[in-house]
């Protein structure tokens, strides 16, 4: 017989890399991948069908956000919004500046959208963050010159859940008249966003990391911004983004968003205390532990903790075998020996950074599984540490 | 909740189909073989560097030409913790002439294959053992 932590399901604590389906978006999407097949472009009843319900969840989201209808365009990803944003941007606006100031710990979708931009010969200014990883809305100001026409700073990060002074820097760039980009992918449904009156013209979302499917994301574009599309081809989005719609995603991403914000004043509460415990715990009884970003304001779901004198991906393979779910760092930096270029940015010494583990807590999230994460953590970070040729300074 | 019995090895090899490594290099990671220090070493080096990711201390009793024990701490991934252990245990019993000639070839097909983005980290055991092995000629040198 196995024995009992193998019978039970794994312990998912990643929810920044990706979210379970709710069932309630399961549901909505199910007539759309069977019956409801319709192409929202045709003209029969099949068609207005599909046509209904991509609008009908663009309504919805755009609700939610509190904004328009026609302020939200469906992308297939957190990422295709952020390459839409700066790259649409860049070539309807072009002629304006040829200047972008963004951030040091960007999500990749823009800083390598940012590479792409200046090797096409765009000026690239990335703000470095303090050591709670938060930019300086003054040192923004400084950055600004006649040629700058837009600025694209994270609301959360994905990493460390830091949340950026969005408010103060979107005052910025108004007062500058400078269009503002904001990944908001790791901080829509953690946290309320009122957009319309968030001082933003442009804001990524992603379905699945709000336990929505894979395959669906949004761009809101206030109205009046100007923007180019990246893929051409029908009128689809308003010309914005060709292609026809994933109509069951783009349901279920809306049916996702409805629930996880209908929920978030009580999630808040329970992963906030859940992750404030898990942080707490792991320091009393690990030697040599840090807190990134504590300093910070953060996503309530999101713990990124340094095991001093132990290696990340080391650290993730016990939690494996224990059927443990986490992240070093970000997901996508995994398999690659770089340090976490955010961690880094925040000015965090080597021998913290390489042990860095990121814990993102969820819906699904139980005391009892981070119970068992902080007993099996200790026992991890003893066992590697009896064979490191580190000395643990605690 | 009371502090809870960690499975070992074998129990946790059943939890995955998944795992990126072997059966052997799971094995090597979770108990590496000849773990610790030497007061008394006849040969010890350092090699590696933790700010890059990985770093080995490896310390070597000699005795009648022969590799009597062996020590090693690890800090690095789980490529670099396994293959440093299955270095020493090539080395271990072995003439000083006989580890003077194990690869990190050598160490890779013990183990039955490393990830090729990993295969990097096994040069650390064999590159530390045979910087052990040149302290203990040194240090032979100097005697004599």
């Amino acid at each position: 017989m196995k024995p009992a932590h193998l019978q039970r399901d794994p312990i998912y604590l990643d929810y920044n890399a990706t979210a379970p389906l709710l069932p309630a978006a399961l549901a909505a999407m199910q007539p759309y991948l069977t019956g409801a097949f319709g192409n929202p472009s045709s003209y029969h009843r099949l068609g207005r069908q599909a046509k209904a319900a991509v609008e009908e969840a663009r309504t919805k989201l755009a609700g939610l956000l509190g904004v328009l209808p026609r302020e939200i365009i469906f992308t297939s990803s957190g990422t295709e919004s952020d390459n839409l944003a700066l790259r649409g941007v860049a070539r309807a606006r072009g002629s304006q500046g040829r200047h972008i100031i963004t951030s040091s710990v960007e999500h990749h979708a823009v800083l390598k959208t940012c590479a792409a931009l200046a090797a096409e010969g765009w000026q690239i200014t990335a703000l470095p963050v303090d050591a709670n990883g938060l930019v300086d809305p003054e040192a923004l100001r400084r950055h600004i010159r006649p040629d700058t026409m837009l600025i694209s700073v994270m609301h959360a990060n994905n990493e460390t859940g830091v949340i950026q002074p969005i408010g103060e820097i979107g005052a910025v760039a108004r007062s500058c008249g400078i269009l503002f980009h904001t990944d908001a992918v790791q901080s829509f449904g953690k946290i309320p966003l009122n957009v319309r009156t968030m001082p933003v013209d442009l804001l990524s979302m992603s379905a699945h990391k709000i336990c929505g499917p894979k395959g669906a994301g949004a761009l809101f574009v206030r109205e009046g911004t100007g923007l180019a599309p990246l893929i051409t081809g029908g009128s689809h989005e308003r010309g914005l983004r060709a292609g026809t719609e994933n109509v069951p995603a783009i349901v279920g991403f809306a049916a996702a968003a409805e629930q996880i914000i209908r929920a978030l004043p009580a999630e808040t509460k329970r992963l906030t205390a859940l992750r404030d415990f898990f942080e707490q715990r792991l320091q009393e009884l690990i030697p040599g532990v840090q807190i990134q970003g504590k300093n910070a304001p953060r996503v309530p779901n999101t713990a990124s903790i340094s095991f001093l004198s132990i290696e990340s991906e080391s650290i993730l393979l016990h939690l494996d075998l224990l059927g443990i779910c986490a992240s070093a760092g970000s997901a996508c930096a995994t398999g690659s020996t770089e340090p976490s270029h955010v961690l880094r940015a925040m000015g965090v010494a080597a021998e913290a950074s390489q042990g860095t583990i990121r814990f993102s807590l969820g819906h699904g999230t139980t005391e009892k599984e981070l119970d068992f994460t902080i007993s099996a953590m200790r026992d991890i970070a003893g066992r590697l540490r009896s064979i490191s040729s580190v000395a643990v300074a605690s | 909740m009371a502090d809870q019995m960690l499975p070992d090895a074998d129990d946790a090899l059943e939890s995955g189909p998944l795992l990126f490594y072997n059966e052997a290099v799971i094995d090597h990671f979770t108990n590496p073989r000849n773990v610790g220090e030497m007061d008394d070493a006849d040969g010890y080096a350092v090699f590696g560097d933790p700010s890059c990711g990985d770093q080995m201390k490896l310390w070597i009793k000699v005795s009648g030409g022969k590799i009597v024990d062996i020590k090693f701490k690890s800090f690095g991934c789980p490529g670099a913790i396994a293959t440093s252990s299955m270095a020493t245990e090539l080395a271990q019993g072995r003439s000083i002439a006989e580890a003077k000639k194990l690869t990190d070839d050598d160490v890779i097909k013990a183990l039955g294959g490393i990830p090729e983005n990993k295969a990097h980290c096994s040069l650390m055991g064999i590159g530390a053992l045979l910087a052990a092995i040149q302290d203990f000629e040194q240090k032979q040198a100097t005697k004599a």
